[in-house]
């Protein structure tokens, strides 16, 4: 241990190099970040429960909620048979299908919002043919909901493909030759391996979710009560120079994405507990 | 010569009658699960990029080249790459000397280290700009301070490069502090060890292990610093031609139903998507390669 002390102190700059990451982290982060819960502590409680719990934040917490939660579940359940697919077969365009996966990550979000509306629009590319069957997607909580899953989409991949391709062809194998057929060794065998890494990327792609704008306001036509989401909520609050109202919805959405990030942080830490043993 | 001689005549016939290994699907199966994700795909990936260049095409070249080459456009994309220009460089530094001090050294509190340049993850694109708006905006911390000194940085340039930053401070670092942890400190410590300082120790030592994921990180930083559109619609106030990035223009245009405008700035940002994969896979590949040699 102090070999290995006096080894770490041969290597100069712990101090500039701490010193630097910290001051900078402090600026850019901690301090502005703090700004949020300070101003709010400035409030009185009634105040507080009057910004956050009013009948149209209530309304636009619950559509971010379920939205979230339903293109998070799609994600997952896709995310797995996409993440399945690249890892296992082969097919002419893999590549690149693998690169595009990416692409709600590399495209700005208001170019999808734009497009995603283009298409789903009741003279767009898909809309024109839903419109006479009386389904609407753009400008309902619909549009909220394929938005949220495009932005959501590499997260589930992403998280399965390294563990798809590091699982041992032996423990299928081990399991075939005991007895179990194909789907007996998906089912009991290889999901509950994927398990942990399914969970991280479904939750990670709701926290996603939860917080995206740009793709969601020009799709959802941003109706009171119907289909505005919770950051919306907040520029319009901005907006109408009510800095400590939108603050406070602020501050509840940061409990929420820290709460979600540090079960994430829980899950994974469980997961690689599960594996070791 | 006798083992070559059964193999060969003994294979075709294992290889006809060979049931499926264990770790196959039977063809059925694959064909249904590719073609499932092939399509889901190509309605949610694929269709908003084709929609992109088909909507900004729509009145021809033309009206696409006159809307791509509009003032406030021109303007717009002057500013996305000065915001990118500041913040990407300035996150480059900060992601070095991070991992450089979680990878080398011991300390405590390093995990709580880790969580916390993650943080702006974590932290909605629209909330990311209202902190900064609490900290510098009229009505902030150091707003009465600012006014006094004629300094403006919300609904100026320099709230636009802060709120840059913000949301892609974790993009190097996180990058770089894995790759660092697992390289370990030896050739560093021969460096010193043969006369070297800490500085040439990082040029000609670290700094060539890691490019790699660094241009990783810098690729992954640059293409959402010049893609967000929240978090700057917030602290930027919307001024044509003087605070309006990209992705606001966009915005703009497309409030005003000039949709051909909208998408032909919009294609230029999809094209710098697009620019992004392909240098990530190229990034990828080659240390994929580095790897294995």
């Amino acid at each position: 241990m102090s070999l290995l002390r006096k080894q770490h102190s041969v290597l100069p700059g712990f101090g500039l190099s701490l010193g630097f990451t910290l001051a900078y982290l402090g600026l850019i982060v901690l301090v502005p970040l703090s700004a949020a819960f300070l101003k709010t502590a400035g409030m009185s409680w009634a105040d507080f429960v009057a910004a956050v719990a009013s009948p149209r934040v209530m309304a636009a917490y619950r559509l971010s909620f379920f939205a979230s939660l339903a293109a998070a579940s799609v994600n997952a359940f896709f995310g797995l048979i996409v993440a399945w697919v690249l890892v296992r077969y082969a097919f002419p365009g893999k590549r690149i299908v693998d690169a595009l996966v990416d692409l709600p990550f590399a495209l700005p979000t208001a170019v999808a919002g734009i497009a995603l509306t283009a298409i789903y629009a009741k003279n767009g590319w898909v809309g024109q043919w839903l419109e006479p069957h009386g389904v609407k997607i753009a400008f309902t909580e619909i549009g909220v909901f394929v938005a949220l899953t495009f932005i959501g989409l590499p997260f589930v991949v992403r998280t399965l493909q390294p563990v798809l391709e590091e699982l041992q062809p032996e423990i299928e194998e081990a399991a075939a030759s005991l007895g179990a057929n194909r789907w007996q060794t998906i089912s009991r065998v290889l999901l509950p391996e994927l398990f942990p890494a399914l969970l991280t990327g479904f939750a990670l792609s709701f926290a996603r979710a939860l917080g995206e704008y740009g793709s969601v306001v020009f799709i959802s036509g941003n109706m009171p009560m119907r289909t505005e989401i919770v950051p919306l909520l907040i520029i319009t609050k901005l907006e109408q120079y009510d800095y400590r109202g939108a603050t406070a919805i602020a501050v509840v959405m940061l409990t929420a994405s820290f709460g979600l990030l540090l079960l994430i942080n829980l899950i994974q830490k469980w997961s690689r507990r599960h594996h070791r043993v | 010569m006798a083992v070559v001689v059964t193999s060969t005549f003994v294979k075709p016939r294992l290889m006809a009658e060979a049931p499926l290994r264990a770790t196959q699907d039977p063809r059925w199966v694959r064909w249904l699960l590719t073609g499932t994700a092939l399509v889901f795909l190509a309605f949610f990936l694929l269709l908003p990029l084709v929609a992109v260049f088909g909507e900004a095409l729509r009145r021809g070249l033309g009206a696409y080249f006159a809307a791509v080459g509009d003032a406030d456009a021109l303007a717009s994309v002057k500013l996305t790459l000065i915001a990118a220009l500041i913040s990407v460089p300035a996150n480059v530094v900060f992601g070095v000397a991070a991992a450089w001090c979680i990878a080398k050294y011991s300390f405590r509190g390093k995990s709580l280290l880790i969580t916390l340049i993650d943080l702006p993850f974590a932290v909605s694109p629209v909330i990311s700009g209202l902190i900064y708006v609490l900290v510098f905006g009229a009505q902030g911390w150091l707003g009465p301070w600012l006014i006094e000194h004629d300094v403006k940085i919300i609904f100026a340039v320099p709230g636009i490069v802060l709120a840059t930053t913000f949301v892609t401070f974790p993009f190097v670092a996180r990058e770089l502090i894995p790759l660092m942890q697992a390289q370990g400190s030896e050739e560093e410590y021969a460096a010193i060890t043969l006369g070297a300082n800490g500085w040439q120790a990082f040029w000609r030592v670290t700094l060539p292990n890691i490019k790699w994921g660094l241009l990783y990180g810098v690729i992954l930083c640059n293409a959402r610093a010049m893609g967000e559109f929240g978090a700057v619609s917030v602290v930027s106030g919307h001024i044509r031609g003087e605070t309006n990035t990209m992705p606001l223009h966009v915005e703009i245009l497309y409030n005003e139903y000039n949709f051909v405008g909208a998408f032909a700035v919009a294609s230029l940002l999809a094209l710098l998507a697009l620019v992004t994969l392909v240098l990530k896979s190229i990034v990828e590949w080659r240390h994929a390669q580095a790897h294995a040699a």
